[in-house]
């Protein structure tokens, strides 16, 4: 019960700050995009981190929401 | 729950506001075919090296050495028909070589075979790409293979970018079927036929993942982005590992045992802001809940400082929660008469750090007028966990890009 209820304020503040953000964020131009091109700003895991999500993955009960997989292979040992 | 309901409406309807603006086409956008040609290479490499006092295999007690030496080739090939489109075609192929000191006590007597192991796992994918619509839609196979473990995967992707391409939605669809050819320690091999009893195998099991992967990524300013992940996982089959050893509170000795099905949801934000002209903020969030009772909170961040126009530091930090799950207790502390049980402490309660450097290189040297190593990166990090667990990872990532 605990559990549901802070789930649920959880996701409920977690959508107030989505709307938030989606709404008030301004238009940059493709022009105006330099630092947003920049290798170190994909908003994904870099191609090395992928190594290091895979231990971190087999070491560690949760996983997800990385942009890599969440299932799959065994790591049992 | 009714808060929960109409709030998620307004972020549904503020997202489709985003992208009504998106379905005007830009005729003055030219659009040149272009054959089949390399695009991108990817050699990564890594050592990881761990130390530990809770091994799984021998009840929650003993030795976690393990080693494990990992390389990643994949190769991007793309296309253009002139009319806007743009075709991918990739292939990947990975090589792990572990050892593993625990897992050589799977028989108590003699050394197991999958003391030491190589896994392989190749996978290719498609994607097309329209740079008219900013609609990507792909599809990825997989495959990986161990000594006792066998996972076969298949994915879907679609992503839809506004006309501005300032938001983006993306949805990722992933099934993995795998089959665990089920080894059991010495201990419970005595009523196996002679044949079976070497080896301790005792036929194979399915476990079967779906996973559907939600991102909405947004540009808030010409120095700030950011990304919502929302992951639903469903796990089903064999979930607990075969030769896991389990020592009750009465002292009698069983193998792990957890329930069939596993529900994982994960939600992640990833917020990246460009300081100043050197200096970036990369910071990442992820809360996670399952069934099993678990809970989680991750958070990372990392600081790329640029030296140079090729040349950048990056220190980074992650600091890892997690609470254990309903059915996880210490070497003889699990319940006699319990319907599930373990003492696999990766499932047990603690806190870990993570933290380290990497460098990076961005030569764009010339090879053969063909293509160009375009990033070279070094990174080192430690792993710390509370319950003693500690390892340490060097990766190492060279890119070749084609023009």
């Amino acid at each position: 019960m605990f559990r549901q209820k802070r789930l649920r304020n959880f996701i409920f503040y977690l959508t107030i700050s989505g709307m938030l953000f989606f709404t008030s964020c301004t238009t940059v131009k493709p022009s105006d995009k330099a630092y947003l091109n920049d290798g170190e700003m994909l908003l994904t895991i870099r191609k090395l981190e992928k190594l290091e999500i895979s231990f971190q993955l087999y070491r560690e009960g949760s996983a997800g929401a990385t942009g890599g997989k969440s299932g799959g292979g065994c790591g049992c040992n | 729950m009714l808060k929960i309901n109409l709030s998620l409406l307004g972020l549904i309807f503020s997202v489709i506001q985003i992208f009504a603006q998106s379905f005007i086409i830009d005729s003055s956008m030219i659009y040149k075919k272009k054959a089949l040609s390399f695009d991108e290479a990817n050699i990564i490499s890594s050592y990881y090296h761990q130390e530990g006092i809770h091994s799984a295999i021998t009840g929650g007690t003993g030795t976690e050495k393990l080693s494990d030496f990992a390389n990643v080739i994949d190769l991007k090939l793309n296309r253009y028909d002139g009319r806007g489109k743009k075709y991918t075609y990739g292939a990947e192929f990975g090589v792990d070589y572990y050892t593993s000191a625990s897992s050589d006590k799977i028989d108590a007597q003699v050394s197991s075979a999958s003391s030491s192991d190589v896994r392989v796992y190749p996978s290719i994918n498609y994607s097309v790409d329209n740079e008219k619509t900013g609609l990507v839609l792909g599809g990825n196979v997989a495959f990986s293979k161990e000594y006792d473990y066998t996972s076969i995967g298949g994915g879907f992707n679609f992503n839809k970018k506004s006309k501005s391409q300032n938001t983006e939605f993306g949805a990722r669809l992933h099934v993995f079927l795998d089959t665990y050819s089920q080894i059991i320690p010495s201990e419970f091999r005595s009523g196996l036929p002679p044949r079976q009893q070497k080896k301790g195998e005792i036929g194979n099991a399915s476990r079967n993942t779906y996973d559907l992967s939600l991102t909405l990524s947004q540009v808030m300013s010409k120095r700030f982005q950011l990304a919502l992940t929302l992951d639903i996982a469903y796990q089903s089959g064999l979930l607990s590992t075969p030769f896991h050893r389990v020592y009750m509170n009465d002292g009698s000795l069983l193998r792990e045992t957890l329930p069939g099905s596993r529900i994982k949801v994960p939600i992640g934000l990833r917020a990246n802001y460009f300081m100043g002209e050197r200096f970036i903020i990369r910071s990442f969030y992820r809360y996670y809940q399952d069934d099993w009772g678990m809970t989680s909170h991750t958070l990372q961040i990392e600081f790329p400082y640029r030296i140079s126009s090729v040349l950048s530091v990056t220190p980074f930090y992650r600091y890892y929660h997690q609470t254990r799950i309903d059915h996880f207790a210490p070497y003889l502390e699990n319940m006699a008469g319990a319907e599930y049980f373990s003492s696999d402490y990766d499932l047990s309660g603690f806190d870990s750090q993570f933290y380290g450097m990497g460098v990076r290189h961005t030569p764009l040297k010339m090879i053969a007028n063909l293509f160009a190593i375009s990033q070279l990166e070094l990174r080192g990090a430690f792993y710390n966990r509370s319950d003693g667990l500690t390892a340490g990872i060097v990766t190492f990532h060279v890119q070749f890009k084609g023009f």
